[in-house]
């Protein structure tokens, strides 16, 4: 589904990202480890078409509307509510009964009784929720995560760690972390980026 | 259909965030009532009204120019824009709805500018009104271009009117001509023109702007 050969990003004259190979096949879950500017977060912009290569090739197989993101945003609109946010994102990734899916989401990610507020009122936990239901709202092929546990409290890691092993062989999954051991038993490729 | 529906979920996302934070429209307001009284008492007694007329364009472009600098607010916190840039839809439907939010923000300005400019100036006519119309369509669709551009830049506030005023002359121009000119029709054709040119052009730009 991704194939990368001697990939590269630079800013200028800052290379944010190595020339780097990556293969991930359909169905897989694949992490990507690397310090602190390694160029995880580059990497996964790239795949998502957020950034632009500026070397090497990158192939996608995926439709725009088939991925989902998780990034260091959330992504989301602060003075609209998490479900008017999720209804307009609904809106615009065509999901049928997209309001019956984002009330889904939201019960199932416990911002159900917070729906209502707006998201300028959500602690930094909660809209790391808010921005995986939005990730998850459309039901992505591809799912892109960049530190999907930050911020998160115990009950949400462990939310979000069902919710991965729930996905792990239905949708494909390339997740970077700092914290590979969390999700090590679904792992079935792995990337280090140095 | 889809895509008209895109653009109105877009531009009723941007009335309902306006009117939920209301950072933008009441400072429009008054910056443009302000601007007016300024001008009342900057005019020396005894000025025609052909000199008011161009004062009028003045306070309505550099009030547009105040909205279009927070017009992708926004978008900027929280990166909602990657959001937008990801979903399936046409991504010139995100420079349309947010045009036509413009378009309906400076409509508004217009329903109290132009009064006031008739309390303190000239009486208005119907040129005026329709070319007031017709440049704010130029100024929506050129002006949430550049300011999309310039909200990628750290120095946005400088880069806007940089690159938006010289664009906005020919809508003063158009304008002001349609106002005090004896054949208003031409200048009003002119209006249009560059509405339909710009706004073809920024439709088609939008994708390149958003994306590198």
């Amino acid at each position: 589904m991704i194939a990368a050969r001697g990939v590269e990003k630079r800013f200028g004259r800052k290379r944010a990202l190595r020339p780097t190979d990556l293969a991930v096949d359909r169905g897989a879950f694949a992490v990507v480890t690397g310090a602190n500017g390694s160029g995880k977060t580059t990497l996964l912009r790239l795949v998502a078409g957020l950034l632009a290569p500026t070397g090497g090739e990158l192939e996608v197989a995926v439709d725009r509307g088939a991925l989902g993101f998780v990034g260091h945003e959330p992504l989301v609109y602060r003075d609209l509510s998490g479900l008017e946010n999720l209804d307009l994102y609904g809106r615009l990734y065509r999901v049928p009964e997209r309001r019956e899916r984002a009330g889904m989401l939201l019960e199932r990610f416990d911002l159900w009784d917070a729906r209502n507020d707006r998201a300028a009122t959500y602690s930094r936990g909660m809209l790391q929720r808010l921005a995986l239901c939005r990730a998850l709202l459309h039901e992505p092929e591809l799912l892109l995560l960049d530190e999907p546990f930050n911020a998160l409290d115990t009950d949400g890691a462990q939310l979000l760690d069902r919710q991965l092993a729930e996905l792990a062989g239905v949708s494909t999954v390339l997740l970077a972390t700092h914290d590979p051991e969390r999700v090590e038993p679904l792992a079935t490729a792995r990337l280090a980026l140095t | 259909m889809t895509y008209v529906g895109d653009v109105l979920a877009l531009a009723r996302k941007d009335l309902r965030l306006e009117l939920r934070a209301r950072d933008t429209l009441p400072a429009m307001l008054l910056f443009v009532v302000s601007t007016l009284v300024v001008f009342h008492f900057a005019l020396p007694a005894g000025a025609d009204d052909v000199a008011a007329q161009g004062l009028l364009w003045l306070a309505l472009v550099f009030t547009a120019l105040l909205g279009l600098a927070r017009a992708w607010a926004p978008e900027r916190e929280s990166a909602a824009l990657d959001g937008l840039v990801l979903a399936p839809c046409d991504r010139s439907a995100i420079w349309l709805g947010k045009a036509v939010a413009t378009f309906v923000f400076l409509s508004a300005i217009a329903v109290v500018a132009l009064p006031a400019f008739a309390l303190f100036f000239a009486p208005v006519g119907w040129e005026t009104v329709a070319g007031v119309v017709l440049a704010n369509v130029g100024i929506c669709a050129v002006g949430t271009l550049l300011a999309a551009m310039a909200a990628a830049s750290r120095t946005r506030e400088l880069v806007l009117p940089l690159l938006f005023l010289p664009l906005a002359i020919p809508l003063v121009v158009g304008g002001v001509g349609a106002s005090v000119s004896a054949e208003p029709a031409r200048f009003l054709a002119f209006l249009g023109l560059y509405d339909a040119l710009f706004a073809i052009l920024c439709w088609a730009s939008f994708e390149y702007v958003v994306t590198e």
